[in-house]
């Protein structure tokens, strides 16, 4: 089982590499980073501030939408071409599929992830001209963000199992925008009754937590980041991961794909 | 090829008479709106890039005092609600309460002369940064040159003493607030450690003018009162510095901190020859 997921994992990640699309948006967020100084240069002492807050905003926004564009694309793609056919009459199970289409897509994001990493490092090593202990910090934030990008490949593969393209990624772009309000739902449900208080907290639980996972403003000024709240959210990531994933593939494998 | 004339020729005229319209039909300026005032709605629209909106809050701050400030503005009425964003968006913002209570406390054109909306800045950065002691610092500057409460700089150059990692001269200037706050070596001992202590080129630059200012200041009356003793002397008023140098009075004439000489008034008053340069002066200013 895990040859066929690797299999079609590294056929995805292939086909994804060739995606000129994805080469414009990497290089057009790391056009950002090297902006940054310049920008720093007509503001007053927010130099290394506003490198960190843009090149990881970078990372971030450009992350999402490589991973709701290509996610909603993995299996409509794979239908309208006609070469999930020749797939599934292999011995690979539908939920095998889409397990294999969500790792390839993930090893796509942490090798772009990682390649705007360096960029990021090396524009701070050009400005600071020597790394701190606090310069560290910046690997546990871009550790956050590719956890939201898991996240929402999971919701964008979700969406995709039943829904147009289009639609799918209206969808996973609402859940994004919802996952950042999660905690205002939160409080907007602790402070209703009755069944709009409770429908407000199911809602909350449903979209994902992605408050948690941005802490690049924290990181900017060299605030700690505990040690739990890493654990918590690798924790929690993998939970709604599996949760989304599931879902994708229950839904995917009733599909009448004829 | 005449529709492609007819496209450039009709389009270059709507340019012409839009030109035309406003000068006839004004629009309000720009630069002192805002179309979203409040800071909360900012940060939750901002999905959690609330740090990259400060710091483009911020950017915009500057660019906004800056340009105020070149066309020796009177009025900074955006300058307290764009830093309340700005320090909404970024709580930890130092760098913004730090200089935008600077902007906001001096006195117009060099910023918007509002006291109290230095104070309530820099009020909100403690409360968001208790453990910053600079901040203290900031507060107790504005209190002390801006407000004149000499009683309650004391008290916040003290608070701010206790913060663990602040300076000496903190609770060496909380002395000094309650014993010589008006004079001006107490003003000269903190402007010079701010510039001694600095590490930013343009917070030592501004204490090096503040420094050069308070040369003037105590210069000015200084030489005001030679020229007084002179026409005490002889009786009659100084015609130039050089009447001053002959009578013994003076060995050369007297420059200002930029190396330019005083200028000597038929009334007897001291003046600088280009109080821009040195624009924190309280004393030599023409009138």
């Amino acid at each position: 089982m895990t040859t066929r997921i690797r299999a079609i994992a590294f056929n995805t990640f292939r086909e994804a590499v060739r995606d000129r699309v994805l080469y414009n948006l990497v290089f057009f967020a790391l056009l950002l980073v090297a902006t940054a100084p310049l920008l720093g240069e007509i503001s007053i002492g927010v130099q290394r501030v506003l490198l960190i807050n843009l090149s990881l905003s970078a990372i971030s926004i450009f992350g999402i939408v490589i991973s709701i564009f290509v996610g909603i694309s993995l299996v409509s793609k794979e239908i309208e071409r006609r070469t999930l056919y020749p797939v599934l009459s292999r011995p690979v199970g539908r939920g095998e599929f889409i397990l294999g289409k969500y790792c390839g897509l993930a090893g796509t994001l942490l090798v772009n992830t990682m390649a705007m990493t360096t960029g990021v490092y090396v524009a701070l090593l050009l400005m600071t001209r020597s790394f701190t202990r606090a310069d560290a910090n910046i690997l546990i934030a871009i550790y956050f963000l590719f956890l939201q990008f898991i996240v929402i490949i999971g919701l964008a593969l979700l969406f995709s199992s039943f829904s147009s393209p289009l639609l799918s990624a209206l969808f996973a772009l609402s859940m994004f925008v919802a996952g950042s309000f999660a905690a205002d739902l939160r409080g907007f449900a602790a402070m209703s009754h009755g069944p709009e208080g409770l429908l407000a907290r199911a809602a909350s639980y449903v979209v994902p937590n992605l408050a948690s996972l941005n802490v690049i403003t924290r990181v900017s000024h060299d605030q700690f980041i505990p040690a739990a709240l890493v654990g918590y959210n690798t924790l929690y990531t993998l939970l709604y991961a599996t949760a989304t994933i599931t879902a994708a593939v229950l839904i995917f494998s009733r599909r009448d794909l004829k | 090829m005449i529709a492609a004339g007819v496209l450039v020729v009709s389009m270059a005229a709507s340019f012409v008479l839009v030109r035309k319209i406003e000068a006839v039909y004004p629009s309000a300026p720009m630069e002192d709106v805002l179309f979203i005032s409040s800071p909360e709605f900012v940060k939750r629209a901002s999905l959690g890039y609330s740090g990259l909106l400060a710091d483009i809050y911020w950017m915009r701050v500057v660019q906004y005092f800056g340009r105020k400030h070149q066309r020796e503005s009177k009025e900074y009425k955006a300058l307290a609600p764009l830093l309340d964003i700005a320090t909404t968006l970024d709580p930890n913002l130092v760098v913004a309460y730090e200089w935008g209570s600077t902007f906001l406390d001096q006195p117009p054109p060099s910023g918007a002369g509002d006291d109290e909306a230095a104070v309530a800045l820099i009020g909100k950065g403690i409360r968001n940064n208790p453990n910053e002691w600079r901040l203290y610092f900031t507060l107790a500057f504005v209190q002390y040159l801006g407000q004149h409460d000499y009683l309650g700089a004391a008290k916040t150059f003290e608070e701010g003493s206790k913060v663990p990692g602040a300076h000496p001269w903190m609770k060496i200037m909380a002395a000094k607030m309650l014993t010589d706050a008006g004079n001006l070596e107490t003003a000269r001992y903190m402007w010079q450690n701010i510039y001694d202590e600095s590490t930013d080129k343009n917070l030592k630059q501004n204490a090096e003018l503040h420094l050069a200012s308070l040369v003037v200041d105590q210069a000015v009356p200084q030489l005001e009162s030679l020229i007084s003793e002179f026409k005490a002397r002889t009786g009659d008023n100084p015609t130039s510095w050089r009447d001053l140098i002959a009578s013994g009075l003076l060995r050369s004439i007297p420059r200002d901190p930029t190396g330019t000489p005083y200028v000597f008034q038929s009334d007897g008053h001291v003046v600088v020859a280009d109080w821009r340069k040195l624009p924190f002066i309280t004393r030599g200013k023409p009138q």
